[in-house]
Formats: C-alpha cells, sequence, structure tokens
C-alpha cells in the first residue's frame, strides 16, 4: 500500500534487523585457520537470542513464546 | 605494526580506489573506533582495522555478541565502513566479525579467496542491493476470544460457557468457521501478492535472494512479514527499479510494501552456486526461508 520513501541510507535510521539480515547472512564468509572460528550458525543463534531477549526486556511481545 | 588481530570490512581491487576509499575513510573510525586502513596483495586491497584482542579475541567475541547494545554498535559501524568504501569503488562486504591474525592473516585471506574476490568484483561492479520487504496487516478477530482459543473439535467443552451472546453452538461454530476462512483466504491473498511483487522484480533484477521473513519480535513490526527479499540491481537501473515497486505496492491492497537501499551487495557476494541464468537464484531462496524459520523460531 505504501512505500518507504527512498534516499541515501545515511539519511534515515535504518531499522537494526534489515542490517543484520545483510551482515549475518550476507558479505562474503572467510574460512580456514586464519580466521577466529566463529561459526555461522552459532553465531545467529547468539545473536538471535541476544536480539529477542533485549526486545522482550524493553518491550513486553503480545506473542506468546512458541 | 603488523601483529594483533585484524577486523576486516570489505575487499576491493587495488587500483586507486583504494587510496580514495582511505580518505572517505579518514573521518569513519572501525569497530574499536580504530583507523580503517587498505592491506594490499595480489591485485587486491582488504579494508580492516587493528582491534583489541580483550574484546576480538575468539572467546571475548562471543560473550560480546551476546550484549545488545555492543553487537548493534559493531554492525552499524560495519556498516557505516562498507558504505564510505563502496561509495567510491566496488565493493565486497565481509560478513560481520571476520576477525585475521595480523597483516599477514590479512594478506593470506586475499591469496587464499583471490579467485573469488576478482569474480565477485566483475560481477558486483556498478550494480547495488535493494531490499523490498512485504507485511500482510494482521487481521483483526472479530470476537474478542476467537484468536485465541484452539478449534473446538467437538463443540464447547462441557462446564464452560458454550457461546457467547446466547448464540447456538451450531451459530457459534458456524461463525467460527466463517472466521478462519476469512483470514486464509485473506492471507492466500496476501502469499499471492508477495508472489507476484517478488517474480516481477526478480525480472528486472539481475539476481535476487530470499531472506527469511523478520520475526516480529526482532523487527517490532506486528504485521506478518511475508517477503523479505534482497535484488541486485545495476546502479542506471535503481529508479525504474524504485517506480516499479511503487507501482506493484499500490496494485496490492492487502500488501504494505517497503523498499530500502540501496545498499552494497552485502546478499550477493557468494556466487551463483546454480552457475545457471540468473532467475533460478530467487527461485531457490525457498530453501533458505525455510532453514531460517527453524533457526529462528527458538530463541
Amino acid at each position: 500500500m505504501t512505500v518507504a520513501p527512498e534516499g541515501p541510507l545515511a539519511h534515515q535510521q535504518i531499522a537494526l534487523v534489515d542490517v543484520l539480515d545483510r551482515l549475518l547472512a550476507g558479505g562474503v564468509v572467510i574460512t580456514g585457520d586464519l580466521t577466529l572460528r566463529i561459526a555461522d550458525v552459532d553465531l545467529v543463534r547468539i545473536d538471535l537470542r541476544a536480539l529477542i531477549s533485549s526486545v522482550n526486556a524493553n518491550v513486553p511481545s503480545p506473542w506468546e513464546e512458541p | 605494526m603488523t601483529e594483533g588481530l585484524r577486523y576486516a570490512y570489505a575487499v576491493v581491487r587495488d587500483t586507486d580506489a583504494p587510496q580514495a576509499a582511505r580518505t572517505a575513510l579518514e573521518r569513519v573510525p572501525g569497530v574499536a573506533g580504530e583507523p580503517v586502513v587498505a592491506v594490499r596483495h595480489l591485485g587486491l586491497a582488504v579494508l580492516a582495522g587493528t582491534v583489541p584482542a580483550e574484546d576480538f579475541d575468539e572467546g571475548p567475541l562471543r560473550q560480546r555478541l551476546d550484549d545488545m547494545a555492543w553487537l548493534e554498535r559493531v554492525a552499524r559501524t560495519h556498516q557505516r565502513v562498507v558504505d564510505t568504501v563502496g561509495a567510491e569503488s566496488c565493493v565486497i562486504p565481509v560478513r560481520l566479525a571476520t576477525v585475521c591474525q595480523g597483516e599477514e592473516g590479512l594478506r593470506r585471506m586475499l591469496a587464499a579467496g583471490r579467485e573469488r574476490f576478482a569474480s565477485a568484483l566483475d560481477r558486483l561492479e556498478g550494480r547495488v542491493e535493494w531490499g523490498v520487504k512485504a507485511y500482510a496487516a494482521t487481521p483483526v478477530p472479530e470476537g474478542p476470544s476467537a484468536a485465541q482459543e484452539p478449534p473446538a473439535p467437538e463443540g464447547p467443552p462441557a462446564g464452560t460457557p458454550s457461546a457467547p451472546g446466547g448464540m447456538s453452538g451450531r451459530d457459534y461454530l458456524r461463525r467460527r468457521k466463517a472466521q478462519r476462512q476469512a483470514t486464509e483466504r485473506r492471507w492466500g491473498d496476501t502469499e499471492e501478492g508477495a508472489r507476484l511483487v517478488h517474480d516481477t522484480l526478480s525480472g528486472l533484477a539481475e539476481r535476487a535472494r530470499l531472506h527469511p521473513p523478520q520475526d516480529p519480535r526482532l523487527s517490532g513490526v506486528s504485521d506478518r512479514n511475508v517477503l523479505n527479499a534482497a535484488y541486485l540491481v545495476r546502479r542506471e537501473d535503481s529508479a525504474a527499479f524504485a517506480e516499479r515497486v511503487g507501482e506493484l505496492a499500490g496494485r496490492t491492497a492487502a500488501l504494505r510494501v517497503e523498499l530500502t537501499g540501496p545498499w552494497a551487495p552485502y546478499s550477493f557476494t557468494a556466487p551463483d552456486e546454480t552457475d545457471a541464468p540468473d532467475e533460478t537464484d530467487a527461485r531457490d531462496g525457498t530453501d533458505a526461508r525455510d532453514g531460517a524459520e527453524s533457526t529462528g523460531a527458538e530463541g
């Protein structure tokens, strides 16, 4: 129905969840012993837990926990 | 100093672009407040900064990632660095929290990924990513209890009030059924609308990728997210793409459509695994959606 106004990203506060969609599921993945081994799955799981607990702490969710 | 941990933000070609990026980055510090510099090797350059081990070594980093405020600051800073570099040249964003051992680690990373980076830079040159999300407005239940109650298989259980307002059991069940069907129809429409939006935009984009629908608990948006997609579009086609998004949004009344971007091509750094025409990429996205739902369901 509506389209958010387009424009340079710098001029609007981008939702953190949109940023994390890209930074956690996108971007080139470097593997091997030259990088620290932060497994993708672990990272995403950690982040979701942090996000959800943080969101729940600040804003009571109208949804029941699954 | 060449030792210590290095946080990598992006890979670019080692042309004159790293110099321009470095100038632009002079006022854009990295995730630890550190200067971001270009480390060059084999015709490539990686933008990276020295970060303290007490925050970014493997153990501490895992702990830090549980801290929402820390994660947000790092993610937004990472994005700002990538955007700054991307404004000057074609950029391959590196995934969040990629940390190498010293400059030597960065150079080995460039050497190991040399072919992959070169082909990605060729593919992504002159392209930007646009994000499109579509939401279905949550249907408002008519009765106060209709949404919460589990379906009653054999009518209301004994001992509980059978139905509001002295309605007969049969009327009650009929009304419940009608409500359920209306809800299903509406969601059916929005799914169909989302598919139409995605198919149309995929046709305009070089590549498309479906991200998992966003969890309302993360996005803070209560409407059901039925489409969370990224599209790789030539920079010069961006205005036409955005215009098309607006047209599609107006055509599907049951959907609310949001456009974000332009983004650096975060969602398209991986080569097209099918090695087939680009359109197939979008259809593969259902797998990603299913997988992500199973990951995201448990907090």
